[in-house]
């Protein structure tokens, strides 16, 4: 018999990483329909010992008595006292998460995961494609390129969503479009009326960017079913899967590696990634019910 | 033949182990009947080992049977692996308490328990190392598997029967205990009398030993207890064709084996369970009526459970035929990815425990078979 | 019609083509402007003209009683608006508006059927750059009625 591994008894955890910190929620903003940014703060006690969060990166956030559910930064990095996340009410516990009022206390587990690679952008071309609700992980992203803009060549924001009223910060879209260091372009699947922009799925928008295929990153974040098809479009227009990158979302109880939940054929969404360059997974998405 | 570390004891010998690690404030566990199996639980005295008992196992098949000798280990494994104790099945994690505005989580004391595990096999020596890889060799510890395992003593046993269901030879995982223990234990029962050869295998094993009755290990004593563990190595109920499994189970994901295993798995969830290198959990949050209190408590999951992938709005795996793919590339081919090993140690748990016999080893042979012969 | 060629060969649609291919194709084309607002085709009408977009946006459209104008793609640059001129009874499916003011290359569908009739070789260049056309927009219009982003997610 060969004792396949040893591992030796490391000592104990400075923090109990399944022990969540307290947080208050300090502002509640609506935004499209069924989606709630939550501005949280940790209690002073509570802070000791915790790592800023990066772009990419998400936290578990725990209801007492509820539960705990993995959701992504959404605010400017720049910014680490007042955390922000934007949660759709899908179960349980983001419906409750999205009733939380000014005061409430929660949970706070985090930062985790491997975030979106800013510094492979530097020099590049970036291109942040993203769908729905996919647009929330990416915004940390953007506030970091605007806020560095020199580093960074063209910056292109491709964003599609359902229809009108379902296009997230729609505010922060007009304003970012009137800025000329950067080119936004939004689309819908469903027009109304009165919608003069563009329609069509975002993978439409790729062959109509501006920007070098062959020195560029590209970030995708969305649905995994338009993320497949964006990959097809970015390298269609010829951008290396090397290049590009994505945000995957798996089930998950712990966010550490532990509960198993998270895993997709070799890696754990939660440690691992979230954020995959593709050329990494890409033929795990492939595979279905894998 | 290295005699000079070995020694052997008998029956007293043993007992006064047993006596010395109760008096070293241990938790003792080892064998035992219980519900016709033989299961973990406290043990104080050598009458609470299985004495003279044996066990049939075989694809969904579990009996006990007499033996015609008193052998104290003469059985394979049971239900039941170190996990129990190591990973146990329900753990709370913390509590949180309300008063007016302010609240304050309290996470639950890590244990002060110490086990001293008898009767540890090869098999489940190296699940135990496999489990110290993914519970403390990432970037994460965890802090209560953490205390188990750094207060535990184990004294391992070299198996003196290899079990219906059993495939350690070709997992490269046994018969013999070398390293991972405190003290091994090698049961002879033989003409020249019930004994077992000792040798330590730390330095708290080495003092331990020290104090029992003991006599140094003559040559013939290290020979008869190779034969056992030969004899063991050679009667193995089954064998995995374990060479490159890993790939043969990635470039595979699609084989029409996996509908053909679907239509006879349950998705009962009986493999995970007591399979001992299985670690996956889920957690549980509870309130008072009041919600004055709440409470979080970690358990046992499994990857057969429906929900277990659930995503807003269904399952990534909500068929059987994908959770057994699942589960079995897991153990025999994405683990090598993620720790550098295989998942399985060969210890035949999940042939035995499975309700309708689903054999792994079979099932790689299948797919094995299927394919057109690769060499040269 | 020196310019005109220019303007043609150089369209993101016909890159590559042959300078006689292209000359063949200038004899059926020529400039056209849209205001803001205004129809370049209407659904039912015969499907004479095919437009290659050279600046502005133009909205796909099917209207329906009660709901009105309903747009279900925009086009832009580079794009082309019209693939119902390549198959019988050459009859537009749909309206196409101009939502800014549109230049254009227009091509009498007719002429180019004839010559691609004429000169197969011809009439192989133009599949092998419509077909793609056709693909994509196929693949793309699944992908909107699957509605992906819907309720959960």
């Amino acid at each position: 018999m060969a004792l396949l591994t040893e591992t030796p008894v490391p000592p104990p955890p400075a923090r109990d990483p399944m022990l969540p910190r307290i947080a208050r929620v300090r502002e509640v903003r609506a935004d499209v329909p069924e989606v709630f940014t939550l501005e949280v703060e940790l209690e002073e006690a509570d802070r000791a010992g915790l790592a800023p969060f990066t772009p990419g990166q998400f936290n578990m956030l725990t209801v007492f008595g509820v539960g705990e559910v993995a959701i992504s930064f959404s605010g400017d990095p720049a910014e680490q006292r007042r955390l922000v996340h934007t949660i759709r009410a899908v179960g349980p516990v983001s419906a409750a998460l999205t009733r939380l009022r000014p005061g409430d206390a929660l949970g706070l587990r985090g930062p985790f995961g491997a975030g979106w690679p800013m510094a492979e952008a530097a020099g590049r071309d970036v291109v942040v494609l993203a769908g729905g609700l996919g647009l929330a992980p990416l915004r940390p992203a953007l506030y970091r390129l605007l806020a560095e803009r020199e580093r960074y060549g063209r910056i292109v924001l491709l964003y599609g969503t359902r229809s009108p009223e379902q296009i997230l910060f729609a505010g922060e879209l007009e304003d970012w479009r009137r800025r000329f260091d950067i080119d936004v372009a939004e689309t819908v699947d469903h027009a109304d009326p009165d919608w003069r922009g563009h329609v069509g799925v975002v993978t439409t928008m790729v062959p109509r960017a501006r920007f070098d295929p062959a020195n560029c990153v590209a970030f995708v974040c969305g649905p995994e079913v338009m993320m497949r098809f964006s990959v097809n479009a970015l390298r269609d227009a010829g951008v290396a899967e090397s290049a590009i990158y994505l945000s995957m979302e798996r089930n998950m109880k712990c966010a550490i590696g532990f509960c198993g939940h998270c895993q997709f054929g070799t890696v754990f969404v939660c440690k691992d990634g979230p954020v995959f360059r593709y050329d990494r997974i890409g033929h795990l998405l492939a595979l279905k019910e894998f | 033949m290295q005699t000079a570390d070995k020694s052997t004891i008998t029956a007293d010998g043993l007992q006064a182990l047993l006596d010395a690690l109760g008096k070293r404030g241990y938790r003792v566990v080892g064998p035992t009947m219980r519900d016709q199996a033989i299961i973990y639980d406290d043990i104080a005295s050598l009458a609470d080992l299985p004495k003279g008992w044996t066990d049939e196992q075989d694809g969904g098949r579990y009996r006990l049977a007499r033996r015609d000798d008193e052998a104290l280990f003469g059985y394979a494994v049971g239900p039941q692996s170190w996990k129990r104790f190591l990973h146990p099945p329900i753990l709370p994690l913390w509590r949180a308490k309300r008063d007016g505005e302010a609240i304050e989580v309290r996470p639950e004391p890590a244990t002060d328990e110490c086990f001293a595990f008898i009767g540890v096999r090869a098999c489940e020596l190296n699940a135990i190392a496999i489990q110290d890889k993914v519970l403390l060799g990432g970037p994460y510890v965890d802090p209560d598997y953490r205390a188990r395992r750094e207060g535990s003593f184990i004294v391992a046993l070299n198996c003196s029967k290899a079990g219906g269901t059993c495939f350690c030879v070709s997992m490269n995982t046994g018969p013999k205990a070398e390293a991972g223990f405190d003290i091994a234990l090698t049961e002879i029962t033989d003409s020249s009398g019930h004994r077992f050869l000792v040798e330590a295998g730390s330095d708290t094993g080495r003092d331990l030993l020290a104090e029992l009755p003991q006599h140094p290990a003559s040559a013939g004593d290290v020979a008869a207890a190779d034969v056992v563990i030969a004899k063991t190595a050679a009667s193995m109920g089954r064998q995995m064709p374990a060479d490159e499994v890993r790939d043969l189970l990635m470039r595979n994901l699609e084989h029409p084996r996996w509908d053909e295993v679907a239509s006879r798995c349950l998705s009962c969830a009986n493999c995970t369970m007591v399979c001992p290198t299985c670690f996956c959990t889920s957690v549980e949050d509870s309130s008072d009526l009041t919600g004055a209190e709440s409470s979080r408590n970690r358990r046992w999951d499994s990857c057969f459970n429906m929900d277990f992938s659930y995503i807003h709005g269904g399952s990534v795996r909500p068929s059987t035929r994908s959770r057994y793919r699942q589960w079995m590339t897991h153990k025999l081919a994405t683990w090598h990815d993620q720790f550098g090993t295989s998942g399985c140690v060969g210890c035949g748990r999940c042939i035995t425990w499975c309700p309708v016999g689903i054999d792994i080893t079979e099932e790689v042979r299948a797919i094995r078979d299927s394919e057109p012969d690769r060499k040269g | 019609m020196e310019g005109l060629e220019g303007i043609v060969g150089e369209h993101r649609f016909f890159a590559g083509l042959d300078k006689a291919f292209v000359n063949l194709v200038t004899g059926c084309a020529k400039n056209v402007r849209f205001e803001a607002g205004q129809y370049i085709i209407h659904e039912g009408d015969p499907a004479d003209e095919l437009y290659l977009i050279r600046h502005g946006r133009v909205a796909l459209q099917i209207t329906s009683p009660g709901r009105g104008a309903m747009t279900f793609q925009t086009l832009g640059e580079g794009e082309i608006v019209g693939v119902s001129w390549l198959i019988p009874p050459y009859r537009w499916s749909h309206d196409a508006k101009a939502l800014e003011q549109v230049r254009a290359i227009s091509i009498d569908a007719k002429c180019l059927r004839d010559k691609c009739e004429a000169d197969h070789d011809l009439g192989y260049e133009m599949m092998m750059r419509f077909v793609p056309v056709l693909v994509g927009r196929l693949h793309a219009t699944r992908m909107q009625i699957l509605d992906v982003y819907g309720a959960s997610h």
